[in-house]
């Protein structure tokens, strides 16, 4: 029997899937039926791309879109805030906090 | 069957805390020695700080101070604020409580008015301590949820096991409580569908409109940077997380801070105010919304965390229901339940879910959570607006 897949897809039009245990560089992960070269180490909670991405796609969670993709992504890639934005109301970080919006 | 302390007015309680307020700033520190020196875990320190007049703060002070787990109430006001004490005094006098008002202005002073609230709260203590116990049913309780310091973890975990627990307590005739409508944007369409009626669907909808427009003037969503360290990217998709937690029923109404649920069932609380942003965020911390939370008559908070939180309050206890594994190994001595074992599937979500039950049950009964015995007891009320409920945002009344 294989070891469980470290990614959870949560629903079946889904285009990331959920790291739920860290995930060391250079890993192949497999889920949902796709084999996927996971170039940098991901950390429990964050997001893997299960296909290849293209700036302006959707981004599925949940079935759900939780967003858009601003730059090309490929499959097995991170996506985060550098490659990927809300469609309603943007985030901020904690450089965010210190500068202009003391 | 749990037991309650019956309040005259017909509510019942599961603590029995003598809250001491300070109605200003200025009465902040003579409430707390009160609370501090009278080395009991029972006093509770509340208040409001502002010296301006604000409904709202009225509102939820009153619904505090008359909250069923409250026995007896002390008012530490320094004697030139605006905050009406007289008014509030005689809203707690009618909901059949003691209650002692201390201006320090008149009382002598700082250490004069601590000597005088201790041996105040000894006379509220005795007459709180004459409550009677009685049965309570479960239909009984109303129960709150928060998320504070979300990740990647809570939507899969905590938030959804939650969900799980509020749709048993709704079943029992329980009324449920979620809130903060700033993390359901993105979320309000299929929220909508599940409201009893149209009408309300509609509400659901504009306040999420409302809370859109209103972070959109404050220049950020409700989301914190460790959000994003911990794997949330977007608003909505925080949103899809917190959404979960309330669970599957239908909604049954919509509630304002203070406003108390007129029969079992799900209701969402709208937090954020209404008419131009005015008085800065809506929900400054997490503790903000529990207060609002128990001045709708919450007697228990589920809270849910990724990152990991270590706030109780005042007035009602609060259960942290850690979502992410490794934050539970890490802060295991402030989190009630252990959601993060079923992402390492070690439970499923329905286990888990029972875990919750049985924890709201046991607390009810008089154990307490980690954070209350830890002492635990933070309150933070500051300035709102807010205009009454609309027609359609409570179409069910108690039969």
């Amino acid at each position: 029997m294989s070891l469980p897949s470290p990614l959870i897809l949560l629903h079946p039009d889904d285009n990331v899937a959920v790291c739920r245990a860290a995930i060391a560089a250079g890993s192949t992960v497999t889920v949902g039926g796709e084999t996927l070269p996971v170039t940098e180490a991901i950390e429990v909670g964050h997001k893997v791309a299960v296909r290849d991405l293209k700036a302006g796609d959707k981004i599925f969670k949940y079935g759900a879109p939780i967003g858009s993709m601003t730059k090309d992504t490929p499959k097995g890639g991170h996506v985060h805030m550098h490659n990927m934005k809300s469609d309603y109301i943007s985030s901020h970080t904690r450089e965010a906090s210190g500068g202009t919006h003391a | 069957m749990l037991k309650g302390y019956l309040r005259p007015d017909g509510r019942k309680g599961i603590r029995n805390v003598i809250a001491v307020a300070y109605l200003v700033e200025c009465a902040h520190h003579v409430a707390r020695q009160i609370v501090t020196k009278s080395g009991d875990s029972e006093v509770h320190l509340i208040g409001f700080p502002g010296c301006y007049p604000n409904d709202y703060a009225f509102k939820v002070m009153s619904a505090v101070t008359t909250h069923p787990n409250v026995g007896g109430v002390l008012l530490i006001s320094l004697g030139c604020e605006s905050f009406n004490r007289e008014r509030l005094k005689a809203a707690i006098e009618a909901s059949g409580r003691p209650c002692e008002t201390l201006v320090i202005q008149q009382s002598g002073g700082t250490l004069s008015t601590i000597q005088k609230g201790l041996e105040a709260v000894a006379r509220l203590q005795a007459v709180a301590a004459q409550t009677p116990v009685v049965e309570m049913a479960v239909s009984e309780l109303v129960i709150g949820t928060i998320c504070g310091g979300s990740d990647g973890t809570s939507g899969i975990t905590a938030n959804p096991a939650v969900g799980r627990a509020f749709d048993w307590f709704g079943a029992q005739g329980a009324a449920c409580v979620f809130e903060e409508t700033g993390e359901l944007v993105g979320c309000e369409t299929i929220m909508a569908s599940r409201a009893v009626t149209p009408e309300l669907g509609a509400e659901l909808e504009a306040c999420v409109q409302k809370a859109e427009a209103y972070y959109t003037v404050m220049g950020f969503g409700s989301f914190a940077p460790g959000n994003a360290e911990g794997g949330l990217t977007t608003q909505e998709e925080k949103s899809m997380g917190a959404y979960s937690k309330s669970g599957s029923a239908p909604i049954c109404g919509i509630l304002k801070p203070g406003d108390l649920p007129p029969t079992g069932g799900l209701y969402l609380l709208d937090v954020v105010p209404d008419g131009e942003p005015r008085f800065g965020f809506p929900n400054i911390s997490d503790n903000a919304e529990i207060v609002e939370l128990i001045a709708c008559g919450a007697h228990v908070t589920l809270f849910t965390t990724g990152r990991g939180s270590v706030v109780g309050s005042a007035i009602s206890p609060v259960i942290k229901v850690c979502a992410n594994p490794d934050t539970y190994r890490k802060l295991s001595e402030d989190m009630d339940i252990d959601a993060g074992k079923i992402m390492e599937g070690r439970a499923t979500l329905d286990e888990v879910g029972q875990e919750i039950i049985d924890s709201v049950l046991a607390v009810a009964g008089g154990t307490p959570t980690k954070s209350e015995a830890m002492g635990h007891q933070e309150f933070i009320l500051t300035y709102k607006a807010f205009d009454p409920l609309g027609p359609a945002c409570l179409p069910l009344r108690r039969a």
